[in-house]
């Protein structure tokens, strides 16, 4: 059940006020360039949509088409707002199962506003998105301050930990071309950063920016055709929603499900959207050379160490602080340096994060490989309950 | 002053003083209890489904976690920008009998330095914002025994 990743490319993220068309157009030809693929080859358009340029994205994948030059390939545009990557990875990768198409090209790009992300405007009082804002002014890093606290209470875990994280992060980050802060960070200029969301500061929260990112997939016999004998193979796409109840505070919502009726799910969701990949993989953790998780923020990342299994939950301070996480360690994880290091761009950074696998798998991620990488796991979660991890193996 | 009070969301709570409360919904089936509230279909995928009756939650919980919004919240949130940001509380509170964590601003002048994860607070009747003709109100928590 595998497709082939023959091309991966990437605009680099930033802050550079041109439109999200432009990011995405020269993400897809990068992708094309890099797999050998001539874009009239390519017989479906999957695009990932940006909620900015109205239409959402202009629907994306029509505008990458016409831009790149209507050649009539199938469309298809996804939003599941931070999953909106892993959900184009999917629909591609099942019209290539299908045998709809051979080679499928699937671009995310955005153009993200100053600021915090807000809710679209208007009178919405039935959109859980709107009400949180309007009723309790919770930003998204609110929710992230709510889940580090949290931590701290029940782990233990400090804001020195939390502050390893980004320094890991930034390290890594410091070494790739693509990033938008490429620069390393010390724990002390975290502490010094301002309170945004107590205890978190503005270096343990995630910016936004602009970027594109874009893979060609295809069928394994395209990608033998082509003289390809060893592509790196996407062999899990989970995009699986929460069971009732869920009993942790998502974003966007004011409450959780209750579990007075129907009592609390074994595994959170966060856990079941690893557990799904991993099954559809036939792996588990301790086959993963290396993962990309989503740090919204620093603590963040520590969360998804647990619910990813490398460790025990609770132990994903302990983890970080053995090293094991960092490059030459167990099971290092964003060594692209992270959204610590990219800042976010909402439907292009699962994207992204493939694309790093890509490149670690291939062995072809310069100063940032990881010796030996065999197998990598992407790991995020998008508003309203979309789940999303991607196994790629080699 | 505003002459006219008015819940920024119709139906999430009522009552004065001791009296106030979050107001649900409880699925005569199941039992399930929602907040916000459902009054179409219950959202249990074991259930086939009952009537939703109102029901006003527990007064008190214990906090799952706390924090703060130090940076002005954007629009829809109103605030007053010709004054300077006055960062406020946020608290999740765990409702024991109803097994839901609620989500709501802390009451005026507490801090995240006034509370602990585990600690006891109590809904209380509040006000996000005020203009000329409306005072919008809304539920504050509030450590036990904390008076305004
Ligand atoms: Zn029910």
């Amino acid at each position: 059940m595998d497709v082939a990743v023959l091309g991966a490319g990437m605009h680099p993220w930033g802050k550079w006020g041109r439109s999200f068309v432009e990011y995405g157009t020269a993400a897809a030809r990068a992708a094309l360039a890099d797999a050998g693929v001539d874009w009239r080859e390519v017989g479906s358009v999957v695009g990932a949509d940006t909620v900015r340029g109205g239409y959402p994205g202009y629907v994306a994948g029509a505008t990458f088409a016409k831009a790149l030059g209507w050649q009539g390939a199938r469309v298809a545009s996804v939003y599941a707002a931070c999953a909106s990557g892993a959900q184009a990875i999917a629909t591609a990768r099942a019209q290539i199962l299908a045998g709809l198409a051979d080679a499928v090209l699937v671009v995310g790009a955005d153009a993200a506003p100053k600021g915090f992300f807000r809710p679209a405007g208007g009178d919405r009082p039935d959109d859980p998105d709107w009400l949180r804002f309007r009723v309790l002014g919770a930003s998204n890093p609110a929710y992230f301050g709510l889940y580090a606290r949290r931590r701290m209470a029940v782990h233990g875990d400090t804001p020195e930990d939390f502050a390893l994280v980004k320094v890991k992060n930034a390290a890594m980050g410091a070494l790739n071309p693509y990033a938008r802060y490429r620069k390393r960070v010390t724990a002390e200029e975290v502490a010094a950063s301002a309170v945004v969301a107590d205890p978190l500061r503005l270096l343990d929260i995630c910016a936004t920016s602009d970027g594109g990112a874009a893979l060609v997939l295809s069928s394994m016999e395209f990608a033998h055709r082509r003289g390809v004998t060893r592509p790196v193979r996407i062999r899990a796409v989970s995009t699986v929603t929460p069971r009732f109840p869920n009993t942790v505070l998502d974003l966007p919502d004011i409450a959780t499900d209750s579990a007075v009726a129907v009592g609390a799910p074994d595994e959170t969701f966060r856990a079941s959207i690893a557990r799904a990949a991993y099954e559809e993989a036939g792996a588990g953790p301790g086959d993963l050379s290396l993962a990309e998780v989503y740090d919204l923020s620093t603590a963040l990342e520590l969360q998804w160490y647990e619910d990813l299994g490398l460790c025990g939950e609770g132990e994903g301070a302990k983890l970080l602080r053995e090293g094991a996480t960092a490059p030459g360690g167990r099971i290092p994880v964003n060594a692209s340096g992270g959204l610590a290091s990219f800042g976010e761009a909402v439907p292009a950074q699962a994207i992204a994060q493939v694309c790093e696998l890509t490149w670690q798998l291939r062995g072809t991620a310069g100063d940032r490989q990881i010796t030996g990488a065999r197998v990598g796991i992407s790991a995020n979660q998008g508003l309203f309950g979309h789940g999303s991890s991607v196994i790629a193996v080699r | 002053m505003p002459h006219t009070r008015t819940p920024v969301v119709d139906g999430w709570f009522a009552g004065e003083g001791d009296g106030f409360r979050l107001l649900g919904t409880r699925c005569s089936s199941c039992a399930t209890v929602f907040f916000p509230r459902e009054d179409v279909h219950c959202r249990n995928p074991h259930c086939d489904g009952g009537s939703l009756e109102e029901v006003p939650l527990s007064r008190s919980g214990r906090v799952w976690s706390y924090t703060d919004s130090r940076y002005r919240p954007p629009s829809p949130y109103v605030s007053d920008r010709e004054l300077p940001w006055e960062p406020y509380a946020l608290i999740a509170v765990e409702l024991e009998a109803e097994r839901i964590v609620v989500l709501g601003q802390a009451a005026p002048g507490v801090t995240v330095a006034d509370l602990t994860v585990g600690m006891e607070v109590e809904v209380v009747p509040g006000v996000l914002h005020e203009d000329a003709e409306t005072a919008w109100t809304t539920w504050h928590w509030r450590p036990t025994g904390v008076r305004a």
